[in-house]
């Protein structure tokens, strides 16, 4: 960097000519700054990005020389039943977490907030604590209470005189216990965002409502919901993307079972990627996942400037 | 309840009025949200309970809350035979080295794309970090693992590390910070001489303490909690994480449940621990004004 030497008459800035030093100071400074993470972000995130996409269109198993091989994996992997299999749980699995996932944090968040429930900050951190909870921790925990012989849930049913529920080995029971799970763990971040929504909603609102004879329905319905909207978008963006990458939490409930039912993307990537090193292949599929985040993203935020327009 | 008793009769008939319909909301609310975190509470309880059952008593009907004959059997086990002590210290290392980056380099980062938004690459460099919270390197695992590999940092602590330094809400923190900072502060500066970089590590930096603290809880937490970073990185058993570890115990044929409790439950104190202490910072609810840009 080069010396500074200013002269008083010339304050610095942008745009105010400064002196030649100065300038390439301002020049110069952002670049030293934020030069690491700008290196971080091409190794990490271009070079494999790119690499991905080129390794998509070839047979790269690792080692050797990758050969190009056109759209033959693309083609292969529109007709393969285990890769629909994997999509479709993962998609049934984002429809039912990220509902499920929006509904409790918002309540959970509106009661906590709320002046007539009692000893809510203490409650606040026990809704929160999950969230210190690694994934694989926290499916070991429901793992725990779902066991199909010593769990906790089919004890309880037993007890209340009904059979218990085959929740390892029956596929769709196995979801409900992963989608349970995923919004155990996810409730706690969004409900802090949804906290401080809530906070910001101007009491005046309420107030006029209230003395115009608005039920506490309504209230929420035409006062709490719109102000908040731009939340509510961020959070069922954030989680849906989070949906279609679930896969500590699963690798450690149920590694995606029984048998390979419930083997999500992620892990659908990881497998081929990893274990049958068939690099081309898991680099489509990744690139398959990418587009569909991108689509995810794009089409609520189209959504949401349209309602906001 | 017959509280005032000097009252006129008829306030005072209104005021209990109010009183019992502000009581009427006050107990279902308040049962309502106390049964939910009953609900949210209980798997954790009931796990934590569990570990110190001995193994005997984990699969015996019918199942009791309390342990009958509480031992630290478990405890010890993970201790002695899991090598929980190696695991445990190698996950310390790595977190604690990434969130110290992490929150230099996010710190960097975040200023210069609140205070150089002049600049055409500054924005573009946003759009881009924007981007990879939408497209999150996760997806591209092989990909990644080539390029650990070919960098040499395959089983090192540097791959575990260096990747995870960039974190886009890092970034995102510390720049709505600084976008709120007013410029003023660093005009003032640069009449009196301080070099850019001077600005940044003398003044603003330091004004932004409670933003450090919050990521530097968070980014431990995210590296402590992280499974698939170290899953694809580290392949000799002696630099497991603790994550990595724990997945290696449930991945078995005959899983040793009094050992994956025990572990489980020590694998989170840390954690708990960091946020008895950061309560504050960690339940801020303006965390998410990164988030929201």
């Amino acid at each position: 960097m080069t010396a500074t030497a200013i002269r008083p008459e010339t304050p610095a800035g942008p745009r105010k000519r400064p002196g030649r030093g100065r300038r390439a100071q301002y020049r110069l400074a952002p670049l030293a700054l934020a030069g690491v993470s700008i290196v971080l972000f091409l190794v990490f995130f271009v070079w494999p990005g790119s690499l991905g996409l080129i390794y998509s269109f070839t047979d790269y198993s690792g080692l050797g020389t990758p050969n190009f091989i056109g759209l033959d994996n693309y083609e292969k992997l529109f007709a393969d039943p285990t890769f629909y299999q994997s999509l479709t749980r993962t998609l049934l699995f984002a429809v039912f977490s990220v509902p499920l996932m929006y509904v409790m944090s918002l309540s959970i968040a509106s009661l906590v907030v709320s002046s007539y429930a009692k000893g809510s900050s203490i409650a606040k951190v026990v809704f929160f604590f999950p969230w210190l909870i690694s994934p694989i921790v926290a499916g070991v925990v429901w793992r725990w209470m779902f066991g199909e012989s010593f769990g906790f849930v089919n004890y309880v049913i037993t007890r209340l005189g009904a059979d218990p529920l085959a929740w390892q080995t029956d596929p769709d029971l196995a979801l409900m216990v992963v989608v349970i799970a995923a919004t155990w763990g996810g409730t706690a971040f969004n409900m802090l965002i949804f906290i401080a929504a809530l906070k910001n909603v101007p009491r005046a609102y309420y107030e006029a409502a209230e003395i115009d004879g608005a039920n506490a329905w309504q209230r929420f319905r035409h006062i709490t919901l719109p102000s908040i909207a731009p939340t509510s978008f961020l959070v069922i963006l954030l989680s849906s993307l989070g949906a279609m990458k679930e896969f500590a939490m699963v690798q450690a409930l149920n590694g995606g079972g029984p048998g390979t039912s419930n083997v999500m993307l992620i892990q659908y990537i990881y497998e081929t990627g990893f274990k049958r090193a068939d690099i081309g292949y898991a680099s489509a599929v990744s690139m398959i996942l990418l587009l569909i985040l991108l689509t995810i993203a794009l089409v609520q935020m189209a959504v949401n400037r349209r309602r906001s327009a | 309840m017959s509280t005032v008793i000097d009252a006129k009769p008829a306030t005072r008939k209104t005021r209990k009025a109010r009183k019992a319909k502000e009581l009427g909301t006050t107990v279902p609310v308040t049962a309502f949200m106390w049964l939910l975190a009953a609900l949210y509470a209980f798997p954790l309880v009931w796990f934590l309970l569990s570990a110190f059952k001995p193994g005997s008593e984990l699969f015996q009907y019918p199942l009791t809350i309390l342990p009958e004959n509480p031992t630290l059997g478990g405890f010890e086990k993970a201790w002695d035979r899991f090598d929980f002590l190696l695991y445990f210290s190698n996950t310390l290392a790595v977190a604690t080295t990434t969130t110290v980056l992490t929150v230099f380099a996010s710190a960097m980062t975040g200023y210069a794309l609140a205070k150089y938004q002049d600049k055409a690459w500054v924005r573009i460099f946003f759009v881009c970090l924007l981007a990879t919270t939408m497209l999150p390197t996760e997806v591209i695992l092989s990909p990644t693992f080539l390029v650990i590999r070919d960098l040499g940092m395959y089983d090192t602590m540097a791959g575990l590390v260096v990747p995870s330094i960039l974190t886009a809400t890092g970034v995102f923190m510390f720049r709505q910070f600084f976008v709120s900072i007013p410029d003023d502060i660093i005009e003032a500066a640069r009449i009196d001489g301080a070099r850019e970089t001077g600005i940044f590590f003398r003044i603003m930096l330091p004004m932004s303490r409670p933003i450090i603290m919050t990521l530097a809880i968070f980014s431990f937490q995210w590296r402590w909690n992280d499974y698939i970073w170290p899953l694809i990185v580290v392949g000799d058993e002696r630099k497991f994480t603790l994550q990595i570890a724990l997945r290696s115990i449930v991945g078995a044929e005959n899983i040793d449940w009094p050992l994956l409790l025990a572990a489980s439950v020590m694998s989170i104190l840390p954690l708990v621990l960091i946020f008895i202490v950061f309560q504050k910072y960690v339940m801020n609810e303006d965390i998410n004004a990164g988030l929201k840009d």
